[in-house]
């Protein structure tokens, strides 16, 4: 067979090829492939070469783009691909059942909601309920993670400690009750716990850029696909709740103390299972929500900034529209996330890179006014763990859009491959996660527990 | 010479039914024997074969199983079922009379009119 390693690797490569196309099933291209061979070994009786049999049989194969369209045709439910949560055929490699999957994922999701059951019932003081809500339903996302990239027992330990340091100075530390060191930490809390849970995800491998830039794309479509249970769930429970009532019982005690303690948690597990399932089925949906949406931001952005500069500035406003304007400053952050983590970093430059610089510009533009304003307020009224925490987050988020900005125009004018710009990104992450940790365990002895 | 694409489109399904109706065959033996029944002269597009099968199978007209090649490869057999049979008869009928009826009518005027140059 050495003779003919040249033809079997082309083979090889035209199989890859054809597999791309989705209304080509693979059962479809070992067809195709048998159709192949024989062609070749017709030929080569012939008297031709491997390389004349190969070329003869693929021109005489027809035009591909051609034949997929009929394929295609005959086959269009092919294209919407279908969600397969029980893969019909065993593993060979370990022999699990189909179920096995689905049995722990539920375990999980049932686990996470009676660690909230419980922790409800036995911590009385609402308060410490919410810092450690966090440390209840995490485990089982991270155990997930876990149990699916089979985790080595060095990363298993980088993930433990972390969390158990976590979970001490969450219940160590004597917060003053209801102060906003407290709130801080309980903001913060989840971020660290979910670059934890990113830790698990990468399984470990947390220095390569291509797995952080799964993590975001998963984040992404993480939130989407709870969002929908979310309301999917609503639908329901709203539908229950009036049919009850019309019947004359009173549903929402049951929904309260049993329903959402379950669901909330549990769906957190059930969604990251999704996003793992689907993940090769269906075009994302984050990049489409994208297109759509950077265009809007910048409209909004815009006349944000129109509106503040009418106004005359940010010094005299509402603390409230500072934390407001900071979650709309995330959400830009998200969108640029998302539209860079599915662009295929080989295109080049289009218009809708610009539009993405001009959206990252008036973000910068934004945070600019804010962090004016943030400074005025601490000269004016000193220091506080909100101001510091507030302006540190601005910080970090000004950081990162001045050079993605920067790397945009790289790229724009072709002086930078795009690969710069996406592993500013991942590279970056990290820095949010040890902020939150700062957050979390430095702030509340640095002030005094207030 | 080469028969015209819509010929060779409108000719393929009753050419697959009925020479799948002389006995079980895998795709590129279809082939092959389009070619030797043609003399050559139906130059099908190779890949267009399959999809086209795919459509008889969906249909009903043809069976398919996976057996193996000789050389151990996978290969799919196919194989002409009763409802494909009633539709070969029934595409044997329509094409008699298509037929038949250019037969009659270049008997009457066996040679088409030369085309005359230059129209606009």
């Amino acid at each position: 067979m050495a003779a003919h390693a040249e033809l079997e690797a082309q083979i090889d490569r035209w199989r890859s090829f054809v597999q791309r196309r989705q209304a080509i099933s693979p059962a479809d291209v070992d067809e195709l492939e048998d159709h192949l061979r024989e062609q070749i070994a017709e030929r080569q009786a012939t008297g031709l070469d491997d390389e004349e049999a190969f070329l003869v049989a693929i021109k005489r194969l027809g035009n591909l783009d051609a034949v997929s369209q009929e394929f295609a045709r005959e086959h269009s439910d092919r294209l919407w691909k279908q969600l397969v949560l029980l893969p019909e055929t065993l593993n060979d490699d370990d022999g699990a059942p189909p179920w096995r999957e689905l049995a722990v994922v539920l375990a999980l999701a049932v686990g996470a909601g009676i660690a909230v059951k419980v922790g409800f019932s036995l911590i009385e003081n609402e308060n410490v309920f919410a810092r450690n809500l966090g440390l209840l339903v995490f485990p089982f996302l991270i155990g997930y993670f876990a149990w699916k990239r089979q985790l080595t027992a060095y990363v298993g330990a980088a993930l433990l400690i972390p969390f158990v340091v976590l979970a001490l100075v969450l219940n160590v530390y004597q917060f003053s009750p209801g102060g906003s060191t407290e709130l801080l930490a309980v903001l913060h809390a989840p971020i660290v716990l979910w670059l934890l849970a990113g830790l698990a995800y990468v399984g470990g491998r947390w220095r390569s850029d291509r797995r952080r830039m799964d993590f975001v794309r998963f984040t992404g479509e993480f939130a989407i696909y709870y969002t929908l249970i979310a309301f999917g769930g609503a639908v329901l429970t709203g539908l229950t709740i009036g049919a009850f009532a019309l019947i004359g019982t009173d549903f929402e005690p049951v929904l309260a103390e049993w329903i959402l303690p379950f669901a909330v948690p549990g769906a957190l597990v059930v969604a990251a299972w999704l996003v793992e399932a689907k993940q090769n089925v269906v075009e994302n949906i984050a990049p489409v929500l994208t297109r759509i949406f950077t265009p809007l931001t910048i409209v909004m952005l815009l006349a944000l900034l129109g509106v503040i500069a009418a106004a005359g500035g940010l010094v005299n406003v509402d603390r409230e529209l500072l934390i407001l304007m900071d979650a709309i400053l995330i959400l830009v952050l998200s969108l640029l996330l998302y539209s860079i983590s599915a662009r295929d970093s080989l295109a080049r430059p289009g218009i809708f890179d610009v539009l993405q610089l001009v959206l990252v510009v008036a973000a910068i533009a934004v945070d600019a006014v804010m962090l004016t304003a943030m400074l005025t307020r601490i000269a004016e009224f000193g220091f506080s763990p909100n101001k510091i925490a507030a302006l540190g987050l601005n910080l970090l988020l000004l950081v990162h859009l001045v050079r993605a900005a920067w790397l945009t125009v790289g790229f724009l004018r072709g002086r930078r491959p795009f690969r710069q710009l996406e592993n500013w990104q991942t590279q970056y992450l990290p820095v949010y996660g040890a902020w939150a940790a700062v957050v979390v365990v430095i702030f509340p002895p640095l002030f005094g527990f207030i | 010479m080469r028969i015209d694409k819509d010929l060779v489109a409108a000719s393929a399904t009753p050419l697959v039914l009925g020479i799948l109706a002389e006995g079980d065959l895998y795709g590129y033996a279809i082939l092959k024997r389009v070619g030797e029944l043609s003399g050559g002269n139906m130059q099908w597009t190779d890949g267009m074969l399959y999809p086209l099968l795919h459509r008889l199978e969906r249909l009903g007209y043809v069976n398919a199983t996976w057996g193996t090649s000789e050389a151990g490869r996978r290969r799919k057999h196919y194989a002409i079922t009763q409802t494909g049979r009633e539709a070969l008869a029934d595409r044997q009928q329509q094409w008699t009379v298509v037929a038949d009826a250019l037969r009659q009518v270049w008997h009457s005027a066996p040679r088409p009119p030369a085309v005359t140059e230059g129209w606009a």
